[in-house]
């Protein structure tokens, strides 16, 4: 009798060119999944755009508040903030920063077995089509906001070249940092009958600490501390959005992706170690 | 007879409402879970408010505790709409999964099936942190005790109760011409809310034009508070405006309900 696992062998990638393949395929399965969803990406898209406006005027309001007393906005202005808003419903998209509950509900009706037969690391398996997700809402989701944003109003662009790189880098560490939080939500699943309430605190988490409803630097300064260090909200979209409006000096920008790449490391590394454990637990009822 | 009718079709909905209060509420951990998030989720609205005049003393002319009664009104009537009709938003699943179809062939009302459907009753906790923070908001403004405010106070928030719930059942019907239309309704509803949060003044130009009196936002919660701070509008609109979101909600309401009735009238089953 040999030793019986739950999980398949897994596949032995041996070069670069089998590991690129790996991620071409099931990357392009993701990018060309979400490129059928025509109708539900224009309604998002025109959904971001109305808030867009709202939050744009807000923050102009207090751009405009901030001056009269002599000041700036926790150390932006009138047109930093334009860019943050616009750049931020836009990237809402690309991280998809809610709604994902595709591996609660596996967990729930038993299918994720199937995803433990498959010669692929789980996580890797939902990691690599999200990244093809994330690619087909950069050319939709991010695009139209930033588009619609720069005709109505007008809106910072960054001053020094580098600063587009280091968005790039931010913006890649954003989308891995949110999937990794999204996964481990989701895994939940396998402990808890009922995941709404954790699937509802993420979403509240991440809107209020993540930057979206207003820059997390208009907090107290002992508060955005914390939140920045304390908690992996901040790299969702607070991060990329302070890199490109160029709201500190080079060095606190790479300060800053140094400080995404650990949250993300953190965060993958939970995922893997949660997997086991939920590999090890897992009792699917037949049916 | 006919009251009869009526009293038994009563009966049936009341039957169906407690059906589900009793089936949400059998999961106990669940509900209260979601009675408290939906009262962080409001608290999530709230702490933007206050952030933001952590930053500024002033907001385009007007100041926290204005800001907040604003913010009260706008969303008390929002929370009322979204006990009462917020559930709508799953009109694409129904139309997708062909529950439609079978709602369509029951001797009820379409749309009163659907609501009782999946009654919110979890929705009762942000309902009950809206009470709380307009009442909070009326204190901290000072606003004059007179029976004509007291009754602005009843009437604003369930004048944008209704508007609201027009907006959601209107924009739901999008669904029947087009099924995959994910978030688009929540560009109205959420972000209807959103812009009622805030003084008019901060919106400009084409924008606050639009919203606040092409679609009638302007209404919910801005003009009616105007009235209760004794103050006239920057904007120089006449006070009385403050007085009108009855009628505008009962056109709205109706315009809804037209909106409604063309759409189950085009309905197509999509199959499956």
């Amino acid at each position: 009798m040999g030793f019986i696992t739950a999980t398949a062998d897994r596949l032995t990638i041996r070069n670069f060119t089998e590991a690129a393949g790996l991620f071409r395929t099931l990357g392009a399965s993701g990018f060309r999944r979400f490129s059928t969803y025509r109708q539900a990406t224009v309604a998002a898209t025109i959904t971001n755009t109305m808030f867009g406006f709202v939050r744009t005027y807000v923050m102009l309001a207090v751009a405009g508040s901030a001056v009269a007393v002599g000041g700036q906005a926790a150390g932006y202005d009138a047109a930093q903030l334009v860019t943050y808003v616009w750049a931020g419903q836009g990237l809402i998209g690309v991280v998809a920063m809610w709604g994902w509950t595709e591996l609660a509900d596996r967990i729930r009706s038993g299918d994720v077995v199937t995803d433990l037969l498959r010669p692929v690391h789980p996580v890797l398996g939902y990691l690599l089509p999200d990244l093809g997700r994330a690619a087909y809402a950069l050319l939709t989701r991010f695009v139209v906001p930033i588009v619609v944003g720069a005709l109505a109003f007008d809106m910072y662009l960054p001053q020094r070249a580098a600063t587009y790189p280091m968005f790039a880098v931010s913006v890649l560490l954003a989308v891995l940092v949110c999937f990794a939080g999204r996964f481990l939500v989701n895994a939940a699943g396998y402990w808890l009958l009922d995941t709404r309430g954790v699937l509802m605190a993420w979403a509240v988490c991440a809107g209020v600490l993540g930057g979206l409803y207003f820059p997390i630097r208009f907090l107290p300064e002992w508060a955005a501390t914390a939140v920045y260090l304390g908690t992996p909200f901040p790299s969702l979209l607070q991060i990329p959005l302070d890199v490109l409006v160029e709201r500190d000096p080079p060095a606190g920008q790479l300060g800053l992706l140094g400080l995404q790449a650990l949250w993300a490391g953190l965060l993958f590394t939970a995922c893997v170690l949660v997997q086991r454990r939920a590999e090890r637990r897992l009792v699917v009822q037949g049916g | 007879m006919a009251e009869g009718a009526a009293a038994s079709t009563a009966a049936i909905y009341r039957r169906l409402v407690a059906a589900q209060v009793r089936s949400q509420a059998s999961y106990r951990a669940s509900f209260v879970l979601d009675l408290l998030s939906n009262v962080v989720f409001l608290g999530a609205d709230l702490l933007t408010v206050l952030v933001v005049f952590h930053r500024v003393p002033v907001l385009a002319g007007f100041s926290l505790t204005d800001t907040l009664l604003v913010f009260g009104l706008s969303s008390l009537g929002f929370s009322l709409a979204d006990l009462a009709v917020g559930n709508i938003d799953r009109m694409q699943r129904h139309v997708r999964t062909g529950l439609l179809d079978a709602v369509l062939i029951r001797p009820l009302g379409v749309l009163w099936q659907l609501l009782v459907l999946d009654v919110g009753v979890r929705r009762l906790g942000r309902v009950c942190s809206g009470v709380v923070v307009l009442a909070v908001a009326v204190r901290l403004a000072e606003v004059p005790v007179t029976p004509a405010n007291l009754l602005l106070l009843v009437v604003t928030p369930l004048a944008g109760a209704v508007f609201f719930s027009a907006v959601f059942v209107a924009t739901a019907t999008v669904a029947f011409w087009w099924v995959d239309s994910g978030e688009l309704s929540a560009a109205l509803t959420y972000g209807g809310r959103d812009f009622t949060s805030y003084p008019m003044t901060v919106y400009g130009g084409w924008f606050r034009h639009l919203l606040a009196f092409g679609l009638g936002f302007g209404f919910v919660a801005y003009y009616p508070a105007l009235i209760l701070l004794d103050r006239p509008d920057p904007l120089g609109a006449p006070s009385w405006l403050g007085w009108c979101s009855p009628v505008l909600a009962a056109v709205a309401a109706a315009l809804a309900a037209l909106v409604w009735r063309t759409g189950v009238r085009h309905y197509r089953s999509t199959g499956s």
